[in-house]
């Protein structure tokens, strides 16, 4: 009755304005799809400014609404199927600023690597909403919408380039293990269905209030159905040992998709795994805390190691993003402690971390499209060696970005790697604060291997005939962004981690 | 000028910066010079703040703390980028930024015609900085970014003529081992916020005192192996002897003066954390600094290269302040780190000087007879040499005496450990001072051997001075190591200016042992150790004694190698091989079981979607039995 009630009250007009964010982006999407094939080919810089301005649109939205919940508290839409809360909001402001410095990234790339069109930025908006309905998601069925929305959206980015086989092979690959995993957590779902009678977090939480999980207890249904969940929310974070597709994915796709995948894409899944494990299914917080656990450990040692042993710097980054992952994990952890209790800072840090990181990845990788140069395949640590002389600029940014990466003092990497730390040592997990810093420790040998290359390492024969790295308008607006808001939040992070819900 | 502290910090900064622009446009020696003056401007600026501070009453010099702004100010988290200016810490940065502006003086002569000049000055820049700022810090967070700056910087410096591949591994090992040392700051670091809510060195010193011990030992023990990376103790002492691959004036600055001390610093700084641990964090303090002081000064006795022999008497005299924090003399540490900064310099310079005139030679045993051709170096060496020896009065003699007597208030062990190391320390350095200066000229017989590889030898260049700007350093550290000791003379309270200057901060020890004994026993050690030196090297009486094992320094560093080398490498390529193989292996294995009959026949597909997928599978087929049967049925 509750539910009929709010939705008589509440005026469809109001419920339309709250949407407006996945409006925006959608009718973003399909004007530029329609309009786009009704009409000869746009001028240069047309369609990523198209896609950079809805991007900026749904970023503003952002504000409005952001006051709306501070005014009159957060609420569900649509009959409970969707939260709005400002998680929901925090989390399109940052998949928001994926879609800006993605377009931004791709304009001059889709040139280069003669691909020019509308459909890559169009994507984009349709994989935002994705991340967005996972994000805010009150049901699991609206979840996994959600979910698909992105994934398939991000198969056909990551095999965009139409003439790189390396990168049809990273949306082959990507689809069938996407796939696979899909089924996995539809599965979690059905069974979880079976064990409540519902899919809606609210009516989850009714039907589990009365069973009190003890020793021995009769639930293994319920219990499989969590398992699977966890299972298909790992893969998508890349977690350790569900990572395995993550660095040739990355490597393979086109380096401005290969950013959104990183920044975008698991923004929307750490969001959607806290939607689940705090909203849906705190009950079971003693349950799948030790899973957490080691999977955060796994994920931040395992992503470091591997890094380390890399020459590939887009493989590299991949590594890292699983070792960030794992430290998201880390605060996701913190998190649990306090599922269905009034909550601690591990929510909070983990969105923080998501936010932070996702404009860090953007620059990191918008620097690594400059390098690849045309044909995006120069991207072994070779193809970094002289840009010290050659770009000093250039390269003093991706320094700034990679010791931001490690987790030093004055940039915002510290700032997130801080938070998560600082919840997961606030919530007694101290095993999991420790190990993280350990591997913060060995990941730095990562980041340094790579600044090396461009400061230290000498030229060698045909450094000369290599083509010289270009650097378009856009792509310099992005990197420059992202160099600006990292140094910024490095010296006042106050203001953002206040913010943070 | 208390309150332009920020001040100190900025100058090298700007230095830093004009020369990341303009390095290239300034040139030699442009740069060079105008990198000297911001340090020297630095220098200015503490000593106006010095004078400041003694104008003030002892109680209110500890409290001074000047915020640039309010970094992370979270609920109960306040994070400030603030300076603490006290007696500590200005003591800290007058000899940083005194001696570091006679270093980069001398580098101007030194590095002069480097195809890399500007950058050689850009990076002593920055790392002058960076080490002001892990001075002046008033929270650990400000230091812990001064703290990591100075290692990137050291580590750039060392592998500054990377062409060399001895430079860029040396550069390489000093990067890894201080990574462990910055692991154990990061935890010191977060049980200080966890205890205590703060990371400001006045409210953890403040707090101090409710600490439990348990805690208090963990905080302690875990800043120490922050510092034993910093400040090249066993087991981590290994990266300092190599790091004299970097040019000579790095090897003064960083290597011997200032960076390798901010580990002692660290110490002192939470000294009252200290000093409520349980006894047993002191006792481990003072066994490490005693022992590393004896071992390298063993291995120091047998080194050939002029500057190996001065790295490892730098880790042994490094091993000497941790034997006076392990001794509770705070004051003794800090005292000898100020007089060992000064000496130290001096006899890096001294044999920068050397190195230079001789054309880049560094072999001992190419050399002999050098005080003809090179007497101010000389004059000054012997000074220096004096001086380390422990030679009254001579600055080293004060230092060391007063950890000897503080050492002996611990337990006569540590005193006893420490006096071998003084006969030794007076053994390696008049060693060395006789095979540079003394006996015959054997860079001759070097040149003859040397002259079909047709380098500056060839040429039959004899050795010369060194130019002005290298000399005058020279000589204002010479007199300062003749003269450092006499801001702490044992003989009244009114004579020991620098502990009254330091008891805000680290408080006083005392002591009821009578001084003039101990003082004349390791008096008589020092002359034993010169003696005998004389009697084998320069009379030649007794037959030299340099077992292979300590010129390889007890073979500690070639098993670390080849333990890092060998199973240490391959365990890491291990991982990224088991990733590929092994589990992707043992997950096929597992997947042919969760497929059921699917296995079998599909031996052409493409493998590594499969495996990946399986991969998949097994995390399921884990979770599920964890869910299901452990937190289900069990």
């Amino acid at each position: 009755m509750g539910v009929l009630a709010a939705e008589t009250l509440k005026g469809p007009s109001i419920a339309w304005f709250d949407l407006s964010p996945l409006l925006v982006l959608l009718s973003g999407a399909m004007v530029l799809l329609v309009v786009a094939a009704l009409t000869p080919q746009w001028p240069k810089r047309c369609y990523s400014s198209f896609s950079a301005v809805i991007a900026l649109v749904t970023i503003g939205l952002c504000f409005p609404l952001w006051h709306r919940i501070d005014v009159d508290g957060p609420s569900t839409l649509v009959g409970g199927a969707v939260h709005f809360d400002k998680m929901t909001i925090w989390v399109t402001l940052t998949i928001g600023l994926a879609v800006f410095l993605a377009s931004l990234l791709s304009d001059d790339y889709l040139r280069r690597e003669g691909l020019e069109g509308p459909e890559v930025y169009a994507l984009f908006m349709l994989a935002a909403i994705g991340g967005i309905v996972m994000a805010a998601s009150n049901d699991l069925v609206v979840l996994f919408l959600g979910l698909e929305i992105l994934s398939i959206t991000l198969y056909v980015l990551a095999a965009s380039h139409r003439k790189r086989l390396r990168s049809q092979e990273a949306g082959l690959k990507y689809f069938v293990l996407g796939g696979f995993s899909s089924a996995i957590f539809l599965y979690g779902i059905a069974l979880v269905y079976g064990g409540t009678g519902s899919t809606n977090f609210d009516a989850m939480l009714r039907a589990l209030a009365n069973t009190v999980p003890t020793k021995g207890r009769d639930d293994a249904i319920l219990l499989a159905g969590v398992a699977l969940l966890v299972v298909g929310l790992a893969f998508k974070v890349a977690a350790v040992p569900f990572h395995f597709w993550t660095p040739d994915v990355y490597e393979g796709s086109p380096t401005p998709v290969t950013a959104f995948m990183a920044s975008a894409a698991k923004a929307a899944a750490f969001a959607a795994m806290l939607r689940v494990l705090l909203q849906g299914l705190p009950n079971f917080s003693r349950d799948y805390r030790p899973v957490l656990w080691v999977l955060a450990i796994l994920t931040v040692f395992g992503g470091s190691i591997m890094a380390v042993v890399q020459t590939n710097v887009k493989r590299m980054l991949a590594f890292s993003s699983i070792s960030h992952a794992g430290f998201m994990l880390v605060g996701v952890e913190a998190a649990a402690h306090a599922a269905g209790g009034p909550g601690n800072d591990g929510r909070s840090s983990v969105l923080l971390y998501t936010l932070i990181y996702t404009v860090l990845v953007m620059g990191t990788f918008g620097i690594v499209t400059a390098v690849s140069r045309t044909g995006d395949n120069a991207t072994d640590l070779a193809a970094f060696r002289g840009l010290g002389r050659s770009r000093p600029v250039l390269a003093f940014g991706m320094t700034i970005l990679l010791l931001a990466q490690a987790g030093v003092p004055l940039t915002s990497g510290f700032v997130a790697k801080f938070g998560v730390i600082r919840a997961a040592v606030e919530a007694k997990s101290y095993s999991v604060a420790v190990v993280a810093m350990v591997a913060a420790v060995i990941a730095a040998f990562l980041y340094l291997r790579i600044m090396i290359s461009m400061w230290i390492a000498e030229p060698e024969a045909g450094d000369d005939q290599r083509e010289e790295v270009r650097l378009p308008v856009y792509l310099t607006v992005a990197i420059s962004l992202s160099v600006a808001f990292t140094l910024f939040v490095g010296f006042f992070p106050g203001w953002l981690i206040d913010l943070a819900p | 000028m208390l309150d332009v502290v920020w001040l100190i910090p900025a100058f090298p900064l700007l230095g830093f910066l004009v020369i990341l622009l303009f390095g290239r446009k300034l040139g030699d020696p442009v740069a060079g010079y105008f990198a000297a003056a911001m340090v020297a401007l630095s220098f200015v600026v503490t000593a106006g703040v010095f004078l400041d501070l003694q104008s003030l009453s002892p109680e209110a010099r500890a409290e001074q703390v000047h915020t640039l702004f309010s970094w992370v100010a979270v609920g109960g988290l306040h994070i400030d980028l603030a300076f603490l200016a006290d007696p500590l810490s200005i003591t800290m940065c007058l000899f940083v930024t005194g001696i570091g502006a006679l270093i980069h003086l001398y580098a101007v002569g030194y590095m002069h015609g480097d195809s890399r000049f500007s950058k050689f000055f850009l990076y002593l820049n920055l790392f002058a900085f960076s080490m002001l700022m892990l001075v002046l810090g008033s929270n650990m967070l400000v230091t812990f970014l001064g703290w990591e700056g100075v290692g990137t910087c050291s580590y750039f410096l060392i592998s500054f003529w990377h062409e060399k591949d001895s430079a860029a591994t040396a550069g390489k090992k000093a990067f890894v081992t201080n990574r462990v040392g910055d692991w154990g700051f990061m935890m010191a670091m977060f049980f200080a916020f966890w205890a205590v809510g703060s990371l400001d060195y006045l409210h953890i010193n403040e707090a101090a005192g409710s600490l439990s011990a348990s805690t208090a030992t963990a905080i302690a023990l875990f800043a120490f192996v922050g510092a034993c990376g910093k400040s090249a103790q066993l087991p981590l002492y290994l990266w300092l002897p190599d790091a004299m691959e970097g040019p000579t004036p790095v090897s003064a600055l960083i290597h011997a003066a200032t960076m390798v001390t901010a580990g002692v610093y660290l110490m002192c700084r939470i000294s009252p954390v200290l000093n409520v641990a349980s006894s047993y964090a002191p006792t481990i303090i003072a066994i490490v600094g005693a022992a590393t002081a004896l071992y390298a000064a063993t291995v120091a006795v047998s080194q050939n290269d002029i500057k190996k022999v001065l790295a490892y008497s730098t880790v042994s005299q490094l091993g000497y302040m941790f034997l006076a924090v392990g001794s509770g003399a705070y004051t003794a540490a800090i005292f000898h780190m100020v007089t060992h900064a000064f000496f130290k310099a001096l006899l890096f310079l001294g044999s920068g000087s050397v190195i230079h005139g001789m054309h880049h030679e560094q072999d001992m045993r190419r050399m002999g007879a050098l005080r003809k051709f090179m007497p101010l170096t000389f004059g000054t060496f012997i000074v220096g040499w004096l001086a380390i020896a422990g030679v009254p009065p001579f600055s080293g003699f004060w230092s060391k005496d007063d950890i000897l007597l503080a050492a002996y208030d611990k337990s006569p062990i540590l005193w006893v450990v420490g006096l071998v190391t003084a006969l030794l320390t007076a053994f390696y350095m008049t060693r060395q001072v006789i095979m540079v200066f003394y006996g015959e000229a054997r860079w001759h017989d070097a040149h003859e051997e040397h002259g079909a590889h047709g380098d500056l030898h060839a040429e039959g260049h004899d050795p010369h001075e060194s130019p002005w700007m290298m000399v005058l350093p020279l000589v204002v550290l010479a007199v300062l190591s003749f003269a450092g000791g006499f801001i702490n003379l044992p003989f009244s309270e009114s004579t020991e200016k620098l502990t009254q200057w330091l008891e805000p901060v680290v408080g006083l020890h005392h002591s009821d042992t009578a001084k003039l004994p101990l003082a004349l026993v390791a008096i008589a050690m020092g002359l034993i150790g010169i003696g005998v030196a004389f009697a084998v090297y320069y009379f030649k009486k007794l037959k030299p004694v340099e077992p292979k094992i300590l010129a390889d320094a007890w073979g500690y560093d070639r098993a670390v190698s080849n333990f890092m080398g060998g199973p240490g490498r391959k365990a890491f390529e291990g991982v990224a091989w088991a990733d590929s193989h092994i589990i992707d292996g043992a997950v096929n294995g597992t997947a042919h079981l969760v497929q059921g009959t699917a296995g079998e026949a599909r031996k052409v597909q493409t493998g590594n979607v499969r495996n990946y997928a399986a991969a998949v599978g097994v995390g399921v087929v884990l979770l599920l039995t964890w869910f299901v049967i452990v937190r289900g049925i069990l």
